[in-house]
């Protein structure tokens, strides 16, 4: 079988980074409205970001491949614009930000909630207004949330699996990332060494994610002043 | 026209339905009563901060509160120190006093004397050092009116009669009429106060002996 293990960890790679960058805005956003906000509608926002947690992944792909299909509106916009979805790495890319994103939101939702509201009080009485607010206190104060937020996102893309491969496929060079070989040597006779180093791989990698969430996890509390003086 | 202090709020805190009334002339008032009465709370209304405040808030002629308006926390001007100072713990002393500062820091933390401490971080200060720079903070932003929460607690007796000399003679300098909570009267001796008592049934005016 053609299946290089190089590759399959660099595309791991390129998806989670993508997925974490690309989410990280409307992550932020989300994270905040929940965290902060007093609106109507705020259970359906809250549900609606977390479904595709309690959702079999790959259902959730086979929504994804309705919308992003070539026959859908969005699907064909995008394809007219030259950025195909199904079985393309932007379909593997777009598959890891939407499984991983419930959990990036509670990340950095329970940062911002972390901070306490009355330095923004303080900000405001200052004359600062809440936009400034905003920038200077509550986003400073819960960077280190955020990071473990993106690291988390990050570390959920590398190995998404299911919705990846409903909508980008198991194709060589393109969407086969270390999840999806893992799964094709499977099928192979014998104990294929490759697939040793695909799973240390993985360990590792989710070893290194989840040491790296910790730190920033204890930044956060030694920011916020949680762990006493 | 009415006084300088004007205020007339209901606010629901749980079960619990706060009613506070008072309208005074003076420059200083102090608020006296054990915790828990609601004193803190006054503070947060006329600085803005209690959105669930319902009725009127005025100071010096200008309506902050009623029924059609409500005046946005950074627009009235008020220097809050809330009780634990709430000093931003992500900067350092010189760029909290800095944080809005509209009048040179280094005179300020010369007046409070936290000149040597500019370079620390609020969890390296003790309980006292934080009063002062928060003190401070509110200071360098100018305010029009000054609004103290407990801000001598964490302070021994002596230093906490010169830091209270101090601030009596800066708000007298600069012609800042403040609002002044306590649990202790004595720390009020430095300033010329107005005594309002805090009760159960919120903030009543105390007959001038």
């Amino acid at each position: 079988m053609t299946l290089d293990v190089a590759s399959a960890i660099r595309l791991s790679f390129v998806v989670g980074l993508a997925a974490a960058a690309m989410g990280l805005v409307p992550a932020t956003l989300v994270g905040w409205a929940l965290a902060r906000g007093t609106f109507r509608g705020k259970a359906v926002l809250s549900a609606l970001v977390l479904a595709p947690l309690v959702l079999p992944p790959v259902v959730t792909g086979l929504l994804l491949l309705r919308l992003f299909g070539r026959a859908s509106p969005v699907g064909g916009a995008l394809d007219a614009l030259g950025l195909p979805v199904p079985f393309t790495l932007l379909g593997a890319v777009i598959a890891a930000l939407v499984v991983g994103f419930p959990i990036y939101v509670m990340t950095i939702r329970g940062a911002i909630e972390a901070v306490d509201h009355r330095y923004e009080d303080v900000s405001l009485s200052l004359g600062v207004p809440p936009g400034r607010t905003a920038w200077r206190v509550t986003l400073p104060l819960a960077l280190p949330g955020i990071a473990a937020g993106i690291v988390l996102a990050f570390a959920r893309g590398l190995g998404e699996f299911g919705a990846t491969a409903v909508i980008a496929g198991n194709m060589e060079g393109r969407t086969r990332t270390i999840a999806l070989a893992v799964y094709a040597l499977l099928d192979a006779p014998g104990e294929d060494p490759r697939l040793t180093t695909l799973v240390g791989a993985s360990l590792a990698l989710a070893f290194a994610a989840i040491v790296g969430f910790e730190a920033l996890t204890r930044w956060q509390r030694r920011r916020l002043e949680l762990d006493g003086r | 026209m009415g006084a300088r202090f004007d205020l007339a709020v209901t606010l629901a805190l749980g079960p619990r339905v706060l009613t506070l009334a008072l309208a005074s002339d003076a420059d200083v008032i102090g608020l006296v009563g054990p915790s828990g009465a609601g004193k803190s709370t006054l503070l947060r209304v006329i600085a803005g901060l209690e959105r669930r405040a319902i009725g009127r808030v005025s100071f010096a002629g200008e309506v902050w509160q009623d029924g059609a308006t409500f005046v946005p926390a950074h627009q009235r001007g008020v220097g809050w120190v809330p009780q634990d100072g709430l000093l931003f713990p992500h900067l350092s002393v010189r760029e909290n006093l800095g944080y809005a500062a509209r009048v040179p820091v280094p005179a300020v933390a010369e007046r409070l004397g936290v000149t040597a401490l500019l370079d620390r971080r609020p969890r390296h200060l003790s309980g006292g050092e934080r009063q002062r720079v928060a003190l401070g903070r509110a200071l360098c932003a100018a305010p029009r009116l000054l609004l103290l929460d407990e801000p001598f607690s964490a302070l021994d007796r002596p230093l906490r009669a010169r830091l209270a000399a101090d601030v009596a003679e800066w708000a007298r300098a600069h012609r800042v009429p403040m609002v002044l909570v306590t649990h202790d009267e004595r720390d009020l001796a430095a300033f010329d106060a107005e005594l309002w008592a805090f009760g159960a049934e919120g903030p009543a005016r105390v007959a001038s002996a």
